[in-house]
């Protein structure tokens, strides 16, 4: 076959609606059973865990917020919002610094490295169990803010560094160079140069950390201590609880990760613009 | 050549994140090792030198046989996201023309992976279930007339759930892979007289392998080491790796759990070291 290279629009081939077609099943395949518990969730005072409706209502909201009712929905919501910040705010400064180091070579930066990976890679559930084992041994008592803040860490780390790797793989040092030769200090370089550039890849380290952290369960079960975080009360309530209740609270908390989505989102079109007009 | 005080500042701005991998992962991971090897009894664990946990673990028929279902899980799941993660990937990479659409078709792809695992999971109960949607729409086809069973709580489920949660694993990686292959190789491939198939063949599948290999270390590790969703999707009808140290920690009984632990440890490490020797990791950000 002799076709030209298509510069311009050529007609689309038929592979392309096959593919368009699987690429759209898979959409559907991702999203509609969060569409379903989103729909289920205003079932009727009566209705139960599938359908049909019966009627409508905001019943199970309401009921999400009785104490009794689902075990202590408000506490295990602060508890995880306030531990994902802490991871957020600590993986962005820690994995920023650890970027700039990654930048040079140093002795035993490849042992950090291949950290960072099996971190990555080690089964959640160990993680758990060998922090939860170490607090039990030294007889410190688990909490959410101390050994779960550790174990979170961990999950996030990985994904910083390696984030921050892509991001100084593709940055022109010469900006850096041009502020020095200017007669900025190391600190005001990395303010004035460093930081805005790097800014969006902050924000995503950010979003992903947050939410990381946020929806963590397996890393959490041992290293929580006495007070559950969300993942651990929605996971105690998928044995006991049998009623649409369940899908409020994941309507309630998948709104939220969208509403945290969207501001991160925001953000970096935010800065974007900013910087467009600035240029 | 590096000064002494860029060094310094290396190691400086290193040290708050080798802290805490050393806190947190390397002395955790250290104390499973060492606790495996310990004895203990319905209250407490006690220090000693013994191998029962392992000649135990390594000698019960059941162990074998979770292992093995397991593996089952992570290669079905191992294939069907690749397949589907490649397809997707290929699509948004190799179809999509503009920079933008890319960009906001990936992020439909992405976004569900910011969000709960066990509501996702959840989400599947009304679909799936006795009375879901699947078989009351089975039923009202006239394609079947009692509700099929295996739906919820079976392998399938378990399977169809870890394709849901991971696939993701496997469209960024070979994504981004897809995206670095110079776009006049394909066109050489075609001037050639390669047809579309082709060039899938033999010039994008070989230049995708670093992405394959990477979202396969993901998502093979992440199912070998799970244990909510087996729980879950199985309604507690089958086993894996993971539930079963789930459940000695629930039991108390510490030393076997470990002992699980690092025979789990090492059968993964195999796995990726031998998916590694395919891939620079490094490389490929």
């Amino acid at each position: 076959m002799t076709r030209s290279i298509p510069k311009t629009r050529e007609r689309r081939p038929l592979s392309f609606y096959i593919l368009a077609a699987f690429f759209a099943l898979f959409v559907l395949f991702l999203y509609g059973p969060m569409l379903t518990i989103f729909i289920l969730s205003f079932q009727g005072e009566n209705g139960g865990l599938t359908f049909p409706m019966n009627g409508f209502s905001f019943h199970w909201f309401g009921n999400l917020f009785e104490r009794q009712a689902v075990g202590d929905f408000g506490g295990s919501f602060a508890r995880s919002l306030k531990l994902g910040l802490i991871v957020m705010v600590v993986t962005v400064v820690v994995s920023f610094m650890a970027g700039l180091a990654f930048r040079r070579r140093f002795r035993g930066d490849s042992v950090i490295f291949y950290l960072a990976i099996a971190s990555l890679i080690v089964p959640s559930i160990l993680i758990s169990l060998g922090i939860g084992l170490l607090f039990n041994i030294i007889e410190w008592q688990p909490q959410w803010f101390t050994s779960a803040l550790g174990a979170h860490l961990t999950w996030t780390f990985p994904f910083g560094l390696l984030i921050m790797f892509a991001v100084f793989n593709r940055f022109d040092p010469s900006y850096e160079e041009a502020a020095r030769d200017l007669g900025a200090s190391n600190w005001q370089t990395i303010q004035y140069v460093v930081l805005p550039m790097v800014g969006p890849s902050l924000i995503g380290v950010a979003m992903f950390s947050f939410t990381l952290s946020y929806d963590e369960f397996a890393r959490t079960l041992m290293t929580a201590g006495a007070l559950n975080t969300l993942p651990l009360e929605i996971y105690g309530m998928t044995t006991n609880v049998t009623t649409p209740v369940l899908y409020a609270l994941g309507t309630v908390t998948t709104g939220f990760s969208f509403v945290v989505i969207g501001i991160a989102l925001g953000s970096v079109l935010l800065l974007r613009r900013r910087k467009g007009q600035k240029a | 050549m590096a000064s002494d005080t860029s060094k310094r500042s290396s190691y400086f701005l290193i040290s708050p994140m080798a802290a805490i991998f050393a806190i947190f992962l390397v002395i955790p991971l250290l104390t499973i090792v060492v606790v495996s090897f310990w004895d203990y009894d319905e209250y407490r664990i006690l220090p000693d030198f013994i191998f029962e946990n392992y000649s135990y673990l390594l000698g019960s028929s059941v162990t074998w046989k979770i292992y093995l279902n397991t593996l089952k899980y992570a290669a079905l799941t191992w294939g069907f996201t690749l397949l589907i993660g490649f397809t997707v990937a290929y699509f948004l990479a190799f179809h999509v023309r503009s920079l933008t659409w890319q960009i906001v078709l990936f992020m439909v792809c992405t976004i569900p992976f910011w969000t709960s695992n066990i509501i996702r999971m959840i989400s599947w109960i009304p679909f799936l279930g006795r009375n879901g949607l699947l078989n009351s729409a089975l039923i009202n086809l006239g394609i079947v007339d009692q509700p099929l069973e295996f739906l919820l709580f079976s392998d399938f489920a378990v399977v169809l759930a870890d394709v849901h949660l991971y696939t993701l694993f496997m469209v960024v990686p070979i994504f981004n892979s897809m995206m670095r292959i110079d776009r006049s190789l394909i066109e050489a491939a075609r001037d050639a007289g390669a047809s579309g198939f082709e060039t899938l063949k033999s010039v994008i599948v070989p230049l995708s392998k670093p992405g394959i290999a990477i979202g396969s270390i993901f998502v093979i590790t992440v199912v070998m080491g799970d244990f909510i969703t087996v729980r879950l999707m199985s309604g507690g009808q089958s086993a894996s790796v993971g539930l079963q140290i789930s459940n000695e920690i629930g039991l108390l009984q510490y030393p076997a759990a470990a002992a699980s632990a690092v025979v789990l440890l090492i059968t993964v490490l195999l796995i990726v070291t031998g998916l590694l020797r395919l891939v620079d990791i490094r490389k490929e950000l």
